[in-house]
């Protein structure tokens, strides 16, 4: 186990090395952020002397060195627009995403589960119809337009949900969460089913699935030979046993949520890491996204290393075996 | 807490939740609003840019303001005068306070002169970097001139005057340098003297502006609190307004202008705005970058720039891109910063005649020209060009359109990218809303490096008008002034140095229960705001 555990880790560093070189490669064709650092009438000295300072003369591989030596000591460097510690910016927005993604994640469990074995146990129920003729087009709209059609409906038309932002929020030791007010809590409820949506329909196709196929086994046969309840052999013994793939697909899911809240948090304007990203892009403020890009290959590197020891602990054959 | 007990309560806070309403309301009046971005660093000498100053303007406060029409008004100072021409005397308003209690007199200003013009500050163009400032007492100084300068308080509305000792006190002497290593205490704190004093302030998040009682001035709002929160997302921004959820939003995309007005509640209030978006050509290269014409360049032809504006249909472009939004200009300035410029008309639209200037100067068939277009900048900027495309393809000018976000397509066509680029669609605000600074520049004659006229991509040049924006920069006269700058004007109209399109408008989304002034730097002043 420990070997295991050494070896993703050395692993994951290799992984983030490459992204940043990846990242690097790149940020140089998106322009030139001293533009956007100055207003239109600054003299071109100016701009030379900025962009010299900056250190943006130097070759890529220069830079790329630099930025690997500081963010060794964990620095990130001052954000070109805010001109503020990149990580202190990305702790304050760190909050936001992770209460977004975690809400919506749950929320798609805790209702795509239910409707997926429901599915799958009435197959050809009208209710079931409807789950799968929703889900499927859940899965083809996009997200943003998703989120417009629920700010139209809700915040326009009916006006119960606020449209934009996160509303107050209380701030617990540097964590700030909008979880405990009303205003907050409302909030939530908009970009959490946007962000969800994708995932809720992923998880009803999953679970149905594997549902099907778990169903026509001979253990669950036997069970009903012995005259178990129905419910019990739904629900203790076969989806208990669909859910290794459903662990491994949200798990990975939840490093995409995280990553992808780009776009709901960019149609609900919720201040979270996302948002701060997307608009680093625009302005090409380089310390802010290539911290951004580590934090989520982070992430999806820590997201990994959990779902591959979650194994370990729902399946007794992978303990046997080792 | 079993889980069951949990989520009973959970349900019910939810529950709770959604039966209260959005706002609770108080006795307080606030002034909820959205922009599309937002301030990102308050120092406000970081960054010489509209929408920052602006919202600047409502903390902080020059020696001088502008009113609704934005006409120089005293602020910090209360008079002023020439005494020799190359001297001004100020004289500063006394009584006044800084919002942390501190006095305002004569060593602020020199302060933040100083300030201004040190290095890492993106203003330092406000104030001419050889003026000298002389202490006369402790609410008078003197600004020592090398030349005359009819123009020298033109942008003093957004040099705003710092206090000197709490900049000295958190270490925030010189202003915030972008490349600096360290965060500066004037990047998240403000210290002004105007009419609002900011309470909370997070980047690209919300800010908070609080009313401040004891400013100098009768207020003329009725505001006690002014929430700010920048929405990126056009849609949103609009949905944000319908819905109620804030008092006032800009700009208003045009394609939601009539959604805006015919919602019950809203509306939009348009105006002129000042920036001028023009077409620029390459006029300095032996040949032309991205053509076909090889070993000539085209655009050195007066004829061929003005087939190329002739060819143009401006008030189509109006009417189809612009949604009647926009203000056709003959000049490279608004109207409203030169006095005589109903003098001038626009060559008019004329496809024959432009096709038969093309044929005089040798290219009956026209010819291939590259385009550079920026697509996220100004109104509709993209969609002008595709029109301009097809426009010119009338008169047999072929144009390759590159459009692309602001980032890359300033990197290009700017002096940083050499000036890359034969074709291609600018906008241009002078900051001093004066000719003066159009005519440096946009038409000074530059070399490769840009020294003349930094902005003048295409590198037209005129010794003749360089001379007589040399004598209008000095002339304290304001009769010979205007004679000269309509001289100026009147060759550059005739050479076709640049083709100017329009004056974009000005879209305000504005709720039923407030009224307010809209000034046409697109500068919004919360002091002009009434909210019942």
């Amino acid at each position: 186990m420990i070997w295991f555990v050494t070896k993703r880790f050395v692993q994951a560093i290799l992984v983030l090395v490459v992204v940043a070189l990846i990242a690097f490669a790149m940020f140089r064709y998106l322009g030139d952020p001293v533009n956007m650092m100055v207003g239109i009438e600054t003299s071109i000295e100016q701009r030379d002397k900025l962009r010299e300072q900056l250190g943006l003369n130097d070759s890529v591989v220069v830079q790329f060195g630099r930025f690997l030596e500081r963010a060794a000591r964990f620095e990130f460097g001052i954000s070109y627009q805010h001109r503020k510690a990149v990580s202190a910016l990305i702790a304050q927005r760190l909050p936001a995403t992770l209460e977004l993604s975690l809400v919506s994640v749950i929320l798609a469990l805790a209702v795509g589960i239910p409707m997926g074995v429901y599915t799958a146990l009435r197959r050809d129920g009208l209710l079931a119809r409807i789950f799968m003729t929703v889900s499927l087009i859940g899965v083809s709209l996009p997200t943003f337009l998703i989120g417009i059609l629920l700010i139209l409906f809700f915040g326009v038309i009916l006006q119960w949900l606020p449209t934009f932002g996160r509303g107050e929020v209380v701030n617990i030791g540097g964590w700030t969460t909008g979880l405990l007010t009303p205003s907050g809590l409302q909030a939530l409820i908009l970009p959490a089913i946007t962000l969800a949506i994708f995932q809720m329909t992923l998880v009803v196709r999953l679970i149905r699935a594997e549902m099907l196929e778990v169903l026509r086994t001979d253990y669950i046969k036997f069970c009903r030979a012995r005259g178990l309840r129905t419910r019990s052999i739904h629900f203790r013994h076969a989806l208990k046993n669909t859910l290794v793939p459903v662990i491994t697909i949200v798990g990975l899911q939840l490093g995409t949520v995280i990553a992808f809240a780009i776009i709901t948090e960019t149609v609900f304007q919720w201040p979270g890491m996302g948002l701060l990203f997307i608009q680093a892009v625009t302005t090409v403020d380089i310390p802010i996204m290539a911290a951004y890009l580590m934090l989520i290959a982070t992430f999806f590197v820590i997201i990994n290393l959990i779902v591959d020891m979650l194994y370990f602990a729902v399946d007794p054959r992978l303990r046997v075996q080792s | 807490m079993t889980i069951k007990t949990f989520l009973r309560s959970a349900c019910v806070l939810l529950a709770l939740a959604l039966i209260l309403p959005a706002a609770t309301a108080t006795a307080q009046t606030t002034l909820r609003y959205a922009f599309q971005g937002g301030a990102n660093s308050l120092d406000p000498y970081s960054l010489n840019e509209t929408f920052t100053l602006g919202f600047l303007g409502n903390v902080y406060e020059g020696l001088t303001r502008r009113g609704p029409d934005l006409e120089i008004q005293p602020a910090l100072a209360e008079s002023w005068e020439i005494v020799e021409p190359t001297r001004w005397r100020f004289h500063l308003r006394e009584g006044v306070k800084f919002h942390n209690g501190n006095d305002f007199t004569a060593e602020d200003v020199v302060f933040s002169l100083e300030r201004v013009q040190a290095e890492g500050s993106d203003l330092t163009t406000r104030v001419p970097s050889d003026v000298e400032i002389e202490v006369v007492d402790d609410h008078t100084v003197d600004f020592v001139l090398s030349a005359p300068n009819p123009i020298l308080h033109a942008e003093w509305d957004t040099w705003y005057i710092m206090d000197k000792e709490w900049a000295e006190e958190h270490d925030a002497v010189m202003p915030t340098s972008a490349s600096g290593d360290n965060e500066s205490h004037a990047t998240f704190n403000t210290n002004g003297t105007g009419p609002f004093r900011l309470t909370d302030h997070e980047p690209d998040v919300r800010s908070v502006m609080e009313v401040n009682e004891d400013w100098w001035d009768e207020p003329q709002h009725n505001l006690d609190r002014v929430v700010f929160t920048p929405i990126g997302s056009d849609a949103t921004r609009v949905a944000a307004l319908l819905s109620g959820e804030i008092d006032m939003m800009y700009p208003v995309p045009v394609q939601d202008i009539e959604r805006v007005n015919g919602n019950d509640g809203t509306s939009v209030m348009t105006g002129p705005e000042l920036r001028t978006i023009f077409l620029g050509m390459d006029q300095k290269r032996d040949e032309l970058l991205y053509s076909d014409v090889e070993g000539e360049n085209p655009f050195k032809d007066v004829r061929v720039r003005k087939a190329m504006y002739q060819a143009i249909d401006i008030e189509t472009i109006k009417s189809r891109i612009m949604r009647g939004l926009s203000e056709p200009s003959a000049l490279m300035l608004s109207p409203l910063m030169f006095e005589r410029s109903d003098e001038f008309e626009r060559h008019p639209h004329d496809p024959e005649a432009a096709k038969a200037l093309l044929a005089e100067a040798g290219y009956p068939d026209g010819f291939t020209v590259g385009m550079d277009c920026p697509n996220d900048r100004y109104v509709n900027d993209e969609q002008i060009c595709q029109a301009i495309v097809s426009m010119l393809a009338r008169i047999g000018v072929t144009v390759d359109l590159n459009a692309q976000p602001r980032a890359q397509y300033f990197a290009k066509v700017l002096a940083s990218g050499g000036y890359d680029t034969s074709f291609y669609l600018l906008g241009w605000t002078p900051g001093s809303f004066d000719s003066h600074n159009v005519l440096v520049n946009l038409h000074g004659c530059r070399d490769d490096s840009g020294k003349g006229g930094p902005f003048n991509l295409g590198g037209y040049c005129n010794e003749k008008v360089d001379e007589l924006t040399a004598k209008i920069g000095t002339e304290n006269d304001p009769e010979k002034r205007n004679d000269m700058i309509a001289e100026a004007f009147r060759i550059i109209h005739e050479e076709v140095a640049h083709i100017p399109l329009h004056q974009q408008g000005l879209a305000w989304g504005v709720s039923d229960n407030i009224t307010l002034e809209q000034r046409s730097d697109n500068q919004f002043m919360y002091q002009w705001v009434r909210k019942d």
